[in-house]
């Protein structure tokens, strides 16, 4: 049932305690949220899925294949797919070819093939232009910019595109690093539409982090608070918001009458 | 003028001249290509076979350090391994051109591998730096090596024959440089149309999220080393069947900083920019002299001040073309070109 399965994660950055002992599980399809403070080790653990960082201990299991010291590239080729907080499009590339470059893993045309672009290598190119523009440019209507160079586009376009991208990875599970922030209320309102969609059309399971509460306890199946690298709270929306714990993190302790 | 640009499958959407324009422009181009060693003489088409040389090293280098971004100092020497091994290969062996040529990029991208090798560990300028010492290295084995290279006497090479023709004149060398020229430049867009040369641009943009896209930075890495040391061996190959001799001072250090200043002057990452920038940094300075000797008749006791301006003024060219193109030829040509597409009818 459990997609992902992280067990006793650790990580620290010399003395400093990033993340100590979290384990969580997701289960496939759903909505997993991951909140808690700033600082609470909330895209470390990302990074540390992604094979961003490496954790000092602890397991991470991605669908029945132990995954904890594999290299990106890898995880990214077993279905990993990442959006980033601060976009991180390549600005050299137009849209079209930065969907594309998701696709990468997906691909086989090797070094020669690409110089002669004969037979397969033109075919494969076809193939996959035909695919991003029927399921990934039309759903995030994104026609209008597929020739533009991405450094030219708006935040919230910028924000889709990298959807886009992740979505050509043909991933099995979608990690999103806040992927609303700094958007007005429109451009999260589509935002929330797209990943919704996402979930419920191609049955993609989603984590995601984001400060936006409302829009986390709207769409989010599960959520998971993290305080100061520790996991406190799990559970659904209506649970997680009356855990004492959480509460505590966000608007801290009353003081004791003396 | 061109009206609408409508187009009814994907494979003419991703086509490289994907206009009629685009497509009549390029066949008058080849025409005028093809009839130009009939008009010209033998110092215009020595001008034409060194210009083409350096394309193909130029668009080797636009891979490696435009595309990829891996800036390498050792480009020269790479040229210099492939001239030294088409040498070889055609002294020792008795090799015909047409095996030397395929072989000389083949040595030159095997050590491009082996340059290549510390960017698995090592980026930006501290790889830069060891091409550096590529460059010195390899330079010192012209020198020393002298059974293999020569030493600085370099190496003689009769003239080369390609099926049966005499391909040791200017005219005849023209056609052989012409066709590499052609192949080297569609070769090199090719690679931008398929995965490895999105690859290489992604890692140039943001290596951190290009291996989290899935791609194998190391591996393509080497890519790059390896294409852009093929290109450069071939050019090499064409360099010393043109000369027909090669000594060590034909691939110095500063020769390595012309081809990053040809990218660079044309437009990084740009196959069309590396083309005009090998063409700018080759006949620029030869038209600077021919306007010096034209002042010499004028004035000829003023040549010992003029002669070194000529270093001059085409550095000061570079530094104009940095300050105000900084994308380089290939941005204000595509500026130009859009300015005609709506000529007459601006607005």
């Amino acid at each position: 049932m459990a997609i992902l399965t992280v067990n006793n994660l650790q990580l620290s950055f010399g003395g400093l305690q990033v993340l100590n002992d979290v384990s969580f599980s997701v289960k496939r399809g759903e909505i997993y949220a991951i909140i808690g403070p700033n600082g609470a080790g909330k895209t470390s653990i990302l990074n540390c899925l992604g094979g961003f960082y490496q954790q000092e201990k602890g397991l991470i299991d991605f669908d029945g294949v132990d995954i904890s010291r594999s290299t990106p590239d890898r995880r990214a080729a077993l279905g990993l797919a990442r959006t980033f907080q601060n976009i991180a499009l390549f600005r050299g590339m137009t849209v079209l070819d930065n969907i594309k470059l998701g696709a990468h893993a997906h691909l086989k045309t090797g070094l020669l093939g690409a110089a002669l672009y004969w037979g397969r290598a033109h075919r494969e190119e076809m193939a996959l232009r035909e695919e991003i523009e029927n399921k990934i440019i039309d759903f995030l209507e994104i026609e209008h910019i597929r020739k533009q160079p991405v450094a030219t586009l708006a935040y919230g376009l910028q924000k889709r595109v990298e959807l886009a991208r992740a979505l050509a990875m043909q991933p099995k599970i979608l990690l999103m690093d806040e992927p609303v922030a700094g958007m007005n209320a429109e451009e999260t309102e589509d935002m929330v539409r797209f990943i919704l969609d996402i979930q419920e059309e191609r049955e993609l399971t989603i984590i995601i982090i984001e400060h936006d509460m409302r829009m986390i306890m709207d769409i989010s199946d599960r959520i998971m608070v993290l305080n100061f690298g520790q996991k406190i709270a799990e559970g659904s929306p209506q649970e997680v918001q009356q855990h004492p714990e959480v509460l505590k993190a966000y608007l801290g302790e009353k003081r004791g009458r003396n | 003028m061109r009206i609408g640009d409508f187009k009814e499958s994907y494979a003419a959407d991703e086509a490289v001249f994907s206009t009629s324009t685009s497509r009549f422009w390029l066949g008058g181009l080849f025409v005028l290509l093809a009839i130009f060693p009939f008009m010209a003489g033998e110092y215009l088409l020595y001008m034409a076979n060194i210009t083409g040389i350096a394309i193909v090293a130029a668009l080797g280098l636009n891979i490696l350090t435009g595309a990829a971004g891996q800036i390498s100092l050792g480009h020269a020497a790479f040229v210099g391994i492939g001239a030294y091994t088409s040498a070889v290969l055609a002294n020792r062996l008795a090799l015909p051109f047409l095996l030397c040529l395929p072989l000389a990029g083949a040595a030159s991208a095997f050590f491009g591998v082996l340059v290549g090798a510390p960017s698995m560990r090592m980026k930006g300028l501290y790889l830069c730096i060891t091409t550096l010492a590529a460059q010195v290295i390899f330079e010192f084995f012209f020198v020393h090596w002298e059974s293999l290279t020569g030493g600085i006497r370099g190496l003689n090479i009769a003239a080369p024959t390609l099926f049966g023709c005499d391909i040791g004149t200017e005219f005849g060398f023209y056609w052989v440089t012409l066709v590499v020229v052609i192949i080297a430049a569609t070769v090199s867009r090719n690679l931008f149309r398929t995965r490895v040369g999105r690859a290489f641009i992604a890692i140039r943009d943001r290596d951190i999220s290009a291996e989290l896209m899935g791609i194998n930075l190391f591996r393509y890495k080497l890519y790059a080393f390896a294409t852009s040391s093929f290109l450069a061996g071939i050019a090499g190959c064409l360099w010393v069947n043109h000369l027909k001799s090669i000594t060590p001072e034909h691939f110095p250090l500063h020769e390595s900083i012309r081809f990053l200043a040809m990218i660079i002057v044309g437009g990084l990452g740009n196959i069309l920019g590396a083309i005009y920038g090998a063409i700018f940094m080759t006949l620029i300075p030869e038209v600077l002299q021919t306007i010096l000797k034209f002042f010499e008749e004028i004035y000829p006791q003023a040549m010992s001040f003029l002669f070194p301006l000529q270093t001059v003024v085409f550095g000061f060219l570079i530094v104009l073309f940095l300050v105000f193109e900084p994308h380089g030829l290939a941005e204000m040509w595509v500026r130009v070109k859009n300015h005609f597409r709506l000529w007459p009818f601006k607005h």
